[in-house]
């Protein structure tokens, strides 16, 4: 049996603070869905309804077809996992990730095959019988996905399981995600996360969230390539905000007519331009724009270069380049017209 | 290290040594000097002898020591329950309820226990609940008496405790009762044996309340300590008093190897 979940105009309000403002969003059966914002964005809330931690102050919370809204979390049949492990310290790894089956009275007899099932799923059958003390942070993390799948849930709730891990491991376990997702096609994942990379690298679909409210909500492709909106446009993939007019063929950024593709946007109407840092060339080309350089960061394979252009700072990533171009210098940047998204108004210039 | 000088260290050394040598530990070793006298005429005791303690661990004494431990066991373990259930129960309310259960398990601690054994002994001097001349009173007192300490120390741990340890029990499906009993209670051990401690010695050195209630036959060891020392034979009252600190630490001692068993990180 395979289920989802549906937020149907979810709200929750602390007082006068609104954290999640009329969340509609449905997760379908075996998808997964990420929940991308900065923090205090509502994303974390959000989760912690579908969880039973939070009462919505308005709208209803489905899991498949059960209107899960006031059961509480014991009733809910998900699975958890948090930022902190949440371990269990007085227990054995095993007994960890029996507690779930064990709380729900399953049969005695299966739960040793279902805790080692669980456990070797995730990598973590040698240490069966270690206490969770005596665990890395990426072991522990583990074992708290081992016990989130020993009970078999429809609806996997992850909340920003990896943050608490260092860079390598956190890119280890990325792929282990996607494996146990492959390997269990039928749960639905509902995966909270402040870092694009996560999103981009799991999803089947992105939910951007900012100040309590969905922004954008696509496919990773979809959101990256064709933002519809400025927060998306930054907050993924980090893009380059350009306020520009539109022209008849092509907008104007403070003089330099640029070519660009305008859709049915209106002529002479304010818009955003959005182009990402690594589509953006050095050197003469099309859509030339000339500024100085105001600062440079080597980051190994690339160097990031930001540029005033007309009193706009433009992000440049270039492949790393030979000799350094000195602060201050003249450079001409360029983009392919094609790689240029243009955004209704809302000028933010990041 | 606080101080890393050699000489403030050796200033801070001598300053504990001021401080604890005459506060603490002198009068405890002069009670532990005087068990073993018969004469203290001149400025240390004289005349070394076992006898007191002979006599301090036989008949009407020995009746008094396990009156003693009976009682503070008795009134440890009830304390704990009724503390850590009210505890538990308070930290479930919320605003005014919780501040008003807090205060109400407070009070016996700002009642003078003088106070607290008149009042029991006052309560519980009629029938129905007629409890006077019984042990029970005895053990009620202590119970009242040290509840508030078991209430305070265990619904302090409580505010440590992590709320995602119960929510992580609750999203595996764990009805509220099976996380007490498996996740809450467990991991409270350490701060339960802390209290269960505290509660025992508290109970074992109590006097002025129990000097209102104590049958005949119900005779704690503070009660013997106090009139072998009332009549004069402060010889036989130290040896007592030995006995009773003797006793308390090793059950002390006993509960903390339970703590450590039992603290996880």
């Amino acid at each position: 049996m395979t289920s989802g979940i549906r937020f149907d105009g979810v709200t929750v309000r602390y007082g006068d603070t609104t954290v999640l403002d009329a969340l509609t969003l449905t997760v379908e059966p075996g998808e997964v869905m990420a929940l991308l914002g900065p923090s205090g964005s509502g994303k974390t809330t959000a989760l912690r309804t579908v969880a039973g931690f939070v009462t919505p102050s308005a709208g209803r919370v489905h899991i498949g077809d059960r209107d899960v809204t006031d059961l509480p979390p014991y009733k809910r049949g998900i699975g958890m996992v948090v930022q902190q492990y949440a371990l269990f310290p007085h227990l054995r790894v095993d007994e960890n990730v029996a507690f779930g089956l064990k709380a729900r009275k399953h049969p005695r007899a299966e739960i040793p095959g279902r805790v080692a099932e669980a456990l070797e799923m995730t990598g973590m059958g040698a240490y069966a019988r270690r206490h969770p003390r005596e665990l890395s942070g990426g072991q522990q993390q583990r074992v708290a996905i081992a016990r989130a799948l020993a009970i078999r849930p429809d609806v996997l709730l992850l909340d920003e399981p990896l943050s608490a891990l260092d860079a390598q491991l956190r890119s280890g376990m990325l792929a282990e995600l996607a494996r146990l997702h492959r390997e269990l096609p039928d749960v639905s994942i509902l995966y909270v996360t402040h870092d694009q990379v996560e999103a981009l690298t799991l999803a089947d679909r992105i939910s951007v969230m900012d100040r309590a409210r969905l922004q954008d909500c696509g496919t990773p492709q979809e959101l990256y390539r064709r933002p519809r909106t400025a927060f998306t446009a930054s907050f993924v993939g980090n893009a380059n905000l350009l306020p520009v007019r539109v022209g008849p063929d092509g907008v104007d950024l403070a003089g330099t007519a640029l070519k660009v593709p305008v859709g049915d946007a209106a002529p002479g109407a304010a818009a955003t331009l959005c182009v990402r840092p690594h589509l953006i060339g050095l050197g003469e080309g099309p859509n030339a724009l000339r500024g100085r350089i105001a600062e440079v960061q080597w980051r190994g394979a690339t160097h990031r270069l930001y540029v005033d252009v007309d009193g706009h700072r433009v992000k440049a990533d270039v492949r790393e380049l030979r000799d350094t171009p000195p602060l201050g210098s003249e450079v001409t940047l360029h983009f392919a017209p094609e790689d240029a998204v243009l955004l209704a108004a809302g000028v933010n210039d990041g | 290290m606080l101080v890393h000088s050699r000489s403030g260290r050796r200033a801070s050394w001598l300053v504990f040594a001021v401080l604890f040598v005459p506060l603490f530990a002198v009068p405890l070793l002069v009670i532990v000097a005087a068990s073993f006298s018969t004469h203290w005429s001149g400025a240390f005791p004289s005349g070394p002898t076992t006898e007191h303690y002979a006599a301090a661990v036989r008949g009407e004494s020995l009746q008094a020591l396990t009156t003693s431990l009976v009682t503070a066991v008795a009134a440890s373990l009830l304390a704990l329950t009724l503390g850590t259930w009210a505890a538990l129960a308070a930290a479930a309310l919320r605003g005014r309820g919780r501040r008003i259960l807090d205060a109400l398990f407070v009070l016996p601690l700002a009642v003078p226990s003088v106070v607290v054994g008149l009042a029991v002994l006052v309560a519980f001097s009629r029938p129905p609940l007629l409890l006077n001349g019984t042990r029970w009173i005895v053990i009620l007192a202590h119970t009242v008496l040290v509840t508030a300490f078991a209430h305070q120390s265990v619904s302090a741990a409580i505010r440590r405790l992590d709320p995602m340890y119960e929510q992580a029990a609750a999203g595996l499906g764990a009805r509220p009762s099976y996380v007490l009993l498996r996740v809450r209670l467990p991991l409270l051990l350490p701060s339960l044996s802390a209290a269960a401690g505290l509660c025992f010695a508290l109970s074992m050195g109590e006097l002025s309340a129990t000097m209102m209630l104590y049958p005949p036959d119900w005779t704690p060891l503070p009660v013997l300590v106090f009139t072998a020392t009332d009549r004069g034979s402060l010889f036989i009252g130290s040896a007592l008093a030995v006995v009773l600190m003797a006793a308390t630490l090793l059950v002390l001692l006993a509960v903390s190897r339970i703590r450590t068993k039992a603290s996880y990180r």
